[in-house]
Order: structure tokens, then C-alpha cells, then sequence
């Protein structure tokens, strides 16, 4: 039988595995996955804790509705980016986009 | 409690959204020619909107996520001011040089209405959706010049570093949310006084809402994308960003820090410390060798989110008193020098300090309005910027801080040379070109403004402390 525990080390390797993709992929298109994983880990977060902790209220799945829509909302925007990156560079690669340092 | 939803205390929030689809949908009616009709109707929506706050209602509502009170109006006056003289510097600049300018202008709205609904969000999960709406608007505004390369790499650093940083801070949130068992700002602060001793996990949460939000307010070490962003947006979003999106981010910092947060203050104080001198150093140390001068002001922009979060240090009703005067001094001054630099940039098309030179000539209120606002940001009397830091340095003190606020002001005197080597290139040096810069109307207008903040505030304090002290009583 599960417990909570179980449930915080699945979202934390999973946090883990966004964040290094975050940092590690060059691909514009794999940058905005690895954040959606982020995303999702939070989710498993609030799922859990509304199971186990406060299973008579229901915070924690509300919390995981806004989230999961919000995340949407913000990876609409991102592939518009992507899209916009794409006709202006011919390339959907991070590394690409260095006009400007300091 | 008997009506626990009681929508009046939400009206400047509802209006301004109402009149957001207004605009939106007046955009469609309107020739491409009188576009800039639109950036007019925003104002007059702005305006009211800015006349519905200061006579609202004080209350809680939404069983208690929603707290219109006066912390919340008083940053409610701060994000409606920048959106005001945003929106009147951007009319001639939209004209020129963008695309759907009626978008434009109802997502400046968007992100206004999101920041409202922040700075009186008493619950995390509010919190948490209206600063979305605020940023993913702003992403897409910073992204706006559609053929511009650098705006589109302003908007791709922006939305990846953005994105990431609300990924890191809604963890955070679940976690603490998994730890105290509510989202109610004041519930959290009452579990946690019950609990003995902090759990480490607690404080990885507390590290990650510090790092999330840092990130909006570009506070080291998390302000990479600041000046890119800064330097690629348009510059009119470069100026809301500079001052609403950060006075956004604090104003959800001092919630949740000062109002749930609170009985782990031991376990934050030192982070902020860490970080207010991190960007005092940082910011003030790399603007001396920028040479764009959008690029400049985001480097001092920087430095001035380090001397804010100094306030954090004090602890007291007097800290955050002095946090939102310095929000509001900040906000006059940083727009201002954003509003010179658009019509300028109106007029020659160019960012470079080099070619302010000569300005002084060419249009002596331009260039004398650039000086004050410099010397504000520096915080010379008598401007409203002297004011903010006195305030923000005598609550540190109060609490012994003394390195930080010795730090401070050594950073300050740094800060002078790199602002007056701008008012240098204006006064003592001559360019090519000595034909006058006209400025057009509204942006005049909104200097004057501006000016008048800035002069104001610093000249008769004590009739706007004694406004915004009430802010802080909610939280002590």
C-alpha cells in the first residue's frame, strides 16, 4: 500500500528529471516539456496531500485543476514563442538566440 | 459571516476587467488609423479604475482568499500608475512601431487587473493564478515586436526563465501546503506557530517560494533574463516591467512572508540578507560598463530590488511602511527615466548613451526630467527616492543590521557615478545633430507626472507616510 512518502519521492525524482532537462536540453520544444514535468510533479504534490492529509477537503485536487490549466495557458503562449522564434531564426534551438549579453 | 462573497469589495478589480474586453472588443471597430483612439479608452478605463480603488470598501470576502485593505490599495495605486503612464507613453511608440496595438494595450489591462487581484490575494492558490495572469501577459508583450529579433529573444528568455521560476514556486506551495494542510495565508501562520520545530522540507519550501518570486523581481542570483528582456522588449513593456511587475512580485513577498510566514522569520531573514546584497553589488558594479541605456537602467533596477528587500531585514510595521514608499518613489522615478528614453528613442531611434550627448540643448526638459529622476533613483534629497531609502535604512538599523545598510549606501555613491555619466554625456558633450526634440503631448504630460511624483513625495513626505502606514498594521 502506498503512502504519502511514496508519493513525495515519485513528484521529487520527477522535479529532479525536469529540472535537469531544463538545463540540459537545447531544443526549444524540449525546454517547454521538461517544465510541464515541473508542472505535473507540483500536481502528484497536491494530489497526495489531498489524499492522505485532508481527505475530508478537497484544497489540494482544486489547487491541481488551476494548475494543470494554467500550465496550459503558459504552453500556449510558449509554443507561440516557439513559433515566432522559428520564422525569425529558421531554428527552434536555445542556443541560437544570443544576440544580447553582457 | 453571513454573506461570505460580497462582490462590492471587488469592484475596481471587475471594472477593469469589464473594460479590458471593452477595449478588446472596441479594437475591432476601430480603422487602423485611429488605433491609437484605443491607448486613449485604456486610460480613461485606468483612470476610473484608479478613483474606484481609493473609494472602495475594506474588507475580507471569498471566505477570506480575497482582503481588499489598505496594503493592498496602496499597491493597487502603485500597479494602476505604472499601467497609466505605460499606456500614455506607448501611443506614439505603438503607432510607429507595432502591430495590433489594440491587443497591445488589452494586455497591459490584463496583466493590471492580475497584479490587483495579487496584491489582495489572501490565499495561495489567488496568489498564485492572478500572478500568472500578470506574467503570461507580459510575456507575450515582451514578445510583441514581432520582426524584431531581440524582442523575440526577450519574449523566448523571458517565458523559459518565467515558466520555470512558477514551476519552482508552485512546488514550493504544494509542499507547504502538504506541511500545514491549508493555503489560507492566515491558517499557514497559525499551524506554523504550533509546530515546534521546522522541518527541513519546510525550509526547502521557503527557499523555493523565495526563489520563485525572486525571479520576477530579477534579484540575483536570479536575474539573468533581466537585462536581455529589458534590452529586447518595446521599451514602454520594458518600463511596466521595470516597475509593476516587480512591485507585483513584492507585494506577494510581503504577503506571504510578513503575513503567513512570519514565525519562521529566523529561518528567512538571512536568505533575504543574502540576496538584498547580492543585487546591491551586482547590479551597481556591472551597470558602471553598460552602454545601452536600457541595459543600464536594468542593471539599476537590480540594485535598486536589492535596497527593497532590505526592508525585509526589519521585521517591524516601519519596514514595510518604508518597502511601499519605496515602491512608489521608485515607481515615479524608474517610469520617468523610461519616459524620457521613449521619446527619445521616438524621435532619434536609438538606445545608446553616446548619442544622448548634446541633449541638453536640444530639449532642456527632457534632459533636466532624465536628471531628476537619475538623482531620485540615487536618493539625493530632496526627491522622493531620499525619502524611501531613509525609511528602509532606519528600519535595518533599528534591528542592527549596520554592515548592510553601510553596504547600501557605499553601493549608492557607485550608483552616482554610473547615473551622472548619463547626465554628463547631456550636459558636457556636444553631438552631431543640434535640431530641437519636440515631444508629443501625452508623453509630456506623463513626464510632468512623473516629475511631480518624484518632487512631491520627497518634498512633503509625511502626508503620503501617514497614508501608507496603515498598510503595514494588517500585518502586526
Amino acid at each position: 500500500m502506498p503512502t504519502v512518502d511514496h508519493y513525495l519521492v515519485l513528484s521529487g525524482l520527477l522535479f529532479c528529471i525536469g529540472a535537469f532537462g531544463l538545463l540540459t536540453r537545447r531544443n526549444a520544444i524540449g525546454v517547454l516539456m521538461s517544465i510541464e514535468l515541473m508542472f505535473n510533479s507540483a500536481n502528484i504534490n497536491f494530489i497526495s496531500f489531498s489524499k492522505f492529509l485532508t481527505p475530508q477537503a478537497l484544497t489540494g485536487q482544486a489547487f491541481a485543476v488551476f494548475v494543470i490549466t494554467i500550465a496550459a495557458a503558459e504552453a500556449a503562449v510558449g509554443l507561440a514563442i516557439v513559433v515566432l522564434m522559428y520564422r525569425n531564426f529558421d531554428v527552434v534551438d536555445v542556443d541560437y538566440i544570443d544576440f544580447m549579453r553582457w | 459571516m453571513n454573506i461570505p462573497i460580497d462582490l462590492s469589495l471587488l469592484y475596481p478589480e471587475l471594472f477593469l476587467l469589464v473594460w479590458t474586453f471593452v477595449v478588446l472588443v472596441a479594437d475591432f471597430f476601430t480603422s487602423e488609423d485611429s488605433k491609437p483612439n484605443i491607448g486613449y479608452l485604456s486610460l480613461i478605463g485606468l483612470i476610473i479604475t484608479a478613483i474606484l480603488s481609493l473609494s472602495s470598501k475594506q474588507g475580507t470576502t471569498f471566505y477570506g482568499a480575497f482582503r481588499a485593505d489598505t496594503f493592498g490599495l496602496s499597491f493597487n495605486i502603485i500597479f494602476i500608475f505604472s499601467a497609466i503612464l505605460t499606456v500614455a507613453s506607448s501611443i506614439e511608440f505603438a503607432k510607429k512601431n507595432l502591430k495590433h496595438q489594440g491587443e497591445f494595450y488589452g494586455l497591459i489591462l490584463f496583466s493590471t487587473v492580475g497584479m490587483m487581484f495579487l496584491s489582495a490575494a489572501d490565499d495561495l492558490l489567488i496568489l498564485y493564478v492572478s500572478l500568472e495572469l500578470a506574467t503570461i501577459s507580459l510575456f507575450i508583450l515582451s514578445a510583441f515586436m514581432k520582426r524584431d529579433l531581440k524582442s523575440t529573444e526577450a519574449g523566448m528568455k523571458y517565458f523559459i526563465l518565467g515558466a520555470a521560476s512558477s514551476a519552482i514556486m508552485i512546488y514550493g506551495i504544494s509542499l507547504i501546503y502538504g506541511m500545514t494542510g491549508s493555503i489560507s495565508l492566515h491558517i499557514i501562520s497559525l499551524r506554523l506557530e504550533e509546530m515546534l520545530t521546522l522541518s527541513p522540507l519546510f525550509v526547502l519550501a521557503i527557499i523555493f517560494l523565495i526563489a520563485g518570486l525572486s525571479f520576477k523581481l530579477a534579484a540575483v542570483p536570479f536575474h539573468m533574463w533581466c537585462p536581455d528582456v529589458y534590452e529586447g522588449a518595446p521599451t514602454p513593456v520594458t518600463a511596466y516591467l521595470s516597475v509593476a511587475s516587480k512591485a507585483a512580485g513584492l507585494a506577494a513577498l510581503i504577503r506571504i512572508f510578513y503575513d503567513s510566514l512570519q514565525p519562521a522569520a529566523a529561518q528567512w531573514i538571512p536568505l533575504f540578507m543574502a540576496i538584498a546584497a547580492m543585487a546591491m553589488v551586482l547590479g551597481n558594479v556591472v551597470a558602471i560598463k553598460q552602454h545601452n541605456i536600457k541595459r543600464l537602467l536594468a542593471y539599476s533596477s537590480i540594485a535598486q530590488i536589492g535596497y527593497v528587500l532590505v526592508g525585509f531585514l526589519g521585521d517591524s510595521e516601519l519596514a514595510v511602511t518604508s518597502m511601499v514608499i519605496y515602491m512608489l518613489a521608485y515607481l515615479f522615478a524608474n517610469i520617468g527615466a523610461f519616459l524620457v528614453v521613449i521619446a527619445f528613442y521616438n524621435k532619434i531611434g536609438s538606445d545608446e548613451i553616446t548619442a544622448y550627448a548634446g541633449l541638453s540643448k536640444r530639449s532642456p526638459f527632457l534632459a533636466i526630467s532624465m536628471v531628476i529622476f537619475l538623482l531620485s533613483l540615487v536618493g539625493i534629497p530632496p526627491m522622493a527616492g531620499f525619502i524611501g531609502k531613509f525609511y528602509l535604512f532606519s528600519a535595518a538599523i533599528q534591528k542592527g543590521y549596520y554592515w548592510i545598510v553601510v553596504l547600501a549606501v557605499l553601493t549608492s555613491v557607485v550608483s552616482l557615478y554610473y547615473y551622472m555619466s548619463v547626465a554628463y554625456q547631456m550636459y558636457f558633450k556636444t553631438g552631431d545633430d543640434d535640431s530641437k526634440i519636440s515631444i508629443e503631448p501625452t508623453l509630456a504630460v506623463a513626464v510632468a507626472i512623473a516629475l511631480a511624483g518624484t518632487i512631491l513625495i520627497g518634498v512633503f513626505p509625511s502626508s503620503v507616510i501617514s497614508a501608507v502606514f496603515g498598510a503595514s498594521r494588517a500585518f502586526f
